[in-house]
């Protein structure tokens, strides 16, 4: 399966998007041999469709394995940014000009669950060009805009489609969007529908309103386990680093580096940065809601401290060492099980930016504390194992 | 789920709602509700600073100083001594 960015393989021809977007003339006219021929690729694209506006590309509602595939490989690394699709307007089963219009992002995941929740319904999607980005991302970086919402409108004509002015936008893009602004520019009203997509159907049930479930951003223990991987994906690339640190530490001795002495500490170490991890970057967003303390800091540093205690007890492999190293094992991974899980409030759904500079004014100063008298017990560790102490 | 907030971010203009309604239906928190024609942020502690909701108020009832709530981008804008800065977005990591 390929993951090459959609904007680069795609000539920049497409139906919805004019020649005036270029600035450039058009070289020849557009036909649907063109669209299809573009598209034709595309796991989503189910053919053509005349409107008496023209040309518009289907999409399927229809999820398939290799995509779901590559849901899971967008959630799990980097090729994330990559998985979008053309912005412009597309249609599901054959939509009229009363049909309603539905905006997403250009993001495959929001894409995909949109014309997946419209199963077989007649309808339009106006896809905005979020550079890849989903919905909720993009509306806090202001690129699911007005500006865009606005610009997408005019290029793709829409107007042209539909006798009525209606958009119902997702939820989540709310922050992004001037509702007011946008029916000013475009003759435009904006409905926002659910939170998840899922609940479309529902909406529509209810004459086009969301009612409070639909409405309320929740954060299950599902929606925190797929975050998992990502967290993991971002300290993997550290993990190198401090492996050698640690087996370097363990080597050190009055001679010079034997590596041949490494291995007990070396490996204590490592274990103890393996657990601080599982519990900052994996049980930590698990357990969120069970863990004491409304702060993250306080609810990472509680669970690695537990974490490693109970390993500890049942092992004994940091206290076999030397107390030194046993308390200077429990400071410095403590607080790195801490400092991982003060970095979930990223993805979190409900931390606000005050409260995260909060929690950083005061959690800063004690990391930058525990660390240097973690290293100081370290030396003294290891000038007590060189039999000098 | 709750989470702190700084008490001044988020500011509410009971004289210039209309009770639309349109803060309702944006709020990812279900912090407003209608009481006698006009919003009641009710569950004000719940903000994310989202903005959504003074965003599309019309009648500018409502302040948000917006935000979003990650650590890493706080700690960028720390180090580089900016606002806090989201470089994540780049091709390597997670969004937001
Ligand atoms: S959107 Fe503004 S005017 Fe409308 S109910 Fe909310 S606060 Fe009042
Ligand atoms: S900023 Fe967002 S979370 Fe806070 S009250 Fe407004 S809409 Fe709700």
């Amino acid at each position: 399966m390929k993951f090459e960015p959609v904007q680069k393989k795609l000539p920049p021809l497409s139906p919805v998007i004019r020649a005036s977007e270029c600035g450039c003339p058009p070289v020849k006219n557009i036909t649907p041999a063109d669209i299809a021929d573009e598209l034709k690729n595309e796991t989503w694209f189910a053919g053509l469709i005349d409107t008496p506006a023209g040309p518009v590309p289907q999409v399927s509602t229809e999820i398939k394995l290799s995509e779901r595939i590559g849901h899971i490989r967008a959630r799990t690394s980097s090729f994330r940014m990559k998985f979008s699709l053309k912005p412009g307007l597309y249609a599901v089963g054959s939509p009229v000009s009363s049909s309603d219009i539905f905006v997403t992002a250009n993001y495959r995941l929001s894409f995909d669950h949109l014309r997946k929740a419209l199963e077989g319904m007649n309808a339009w999607i106006l896809v905005l060009d979020t550079a890849g980005i989903n919905v909720w991302c993009a509306a806090g970086k202001g690129t699911f805009g007005t500006d865009e919402l606005i610009r997408r409108i005019k290029l793709t004509d829409i107007k042209k489609y539909v006798e009525h002015r209606k958009l119902i936008l997702p939820q989540l893009g709310a922050p992004g969007i001037n509702a007011a602004e946008v029916r000013r520019n475009t003759g435009f009203r904006l409905s926002y529908g659910p939170v998840r997509a899922d609940d479309i159907k529902k909406y529509i049930e209810k004459g086009y309103t969301a009612d409070e479930e639909m409405r309320l951003v929740k954060f299950t223990m599902k929606d925190r386990a797929v975050l998992i991987p990502m967290e993991i994906n971002m300290i993997k690339e550290k993990l190198i680093y401090f492996i050698l640190a640690a087996f370097l530490y363990s080597a050190l001795q009055p001679e010079g580096i034997i590596f041949k002495d490494a291995v007990t500490s070396g490996y204590t170490l490592i274990t103890a940065g393996i657990i601080s991890v599982a519990a900052g970057a994996v049980l930590t967003p698990l357990l969120l809601p069970f863990i004491p303390f409304r702060s993250f800091a306080v609810k990472g540093g509680i669970t690695g401290a537990v974490a490693l205690l109970i390993i500890e007890h049942c092992t004994g492999a940091f206290s076999s060492v030397n107390l030194y190293f046993y308390s200077a094992v429990i400071i410095l991974f403590t607080l790195i099980s801490s400092y991982i899980a003060l970095q979930f409030t990223g993805a979190t759904t409900y931390t606000s930016l005050s409260g995260v500079k909060k929690e950083i004014k005061y959690s800063l100063p004690v990391y930058i504390a525990g660390f240097f008298v973690s290293t100081i017990l370290l030396v003294i560790s290891k000038i007590y194992e060189w039999g000098y102490l | 789920m709750k989470y702190f907030r700084a008490s001044d971010t988020f500011q509410f203009n009971a004289e210039k709602c209309t009770g639309c309604g349109r803060c309702v239906e944006v709020c990812p928190h279900n912090v407003f509700k209608i009481e006698n024609r006009k919003a009641a942020p009710v569950n004000s502690d719940r903000c994310m600073e989202c903005g959504a909701c003074a965003e599309n108020c019309e009648f500018g009832a409502l302040i948000v100083k917006r935000g979003v709530g990650c650590a890493a981008a706080v700690i960028t804008g720390l180090l580089r001594g900016t606002e806090p800065t989201c470089d994540c977005s780049g091709p390597s990591g997670k969004c937001c």
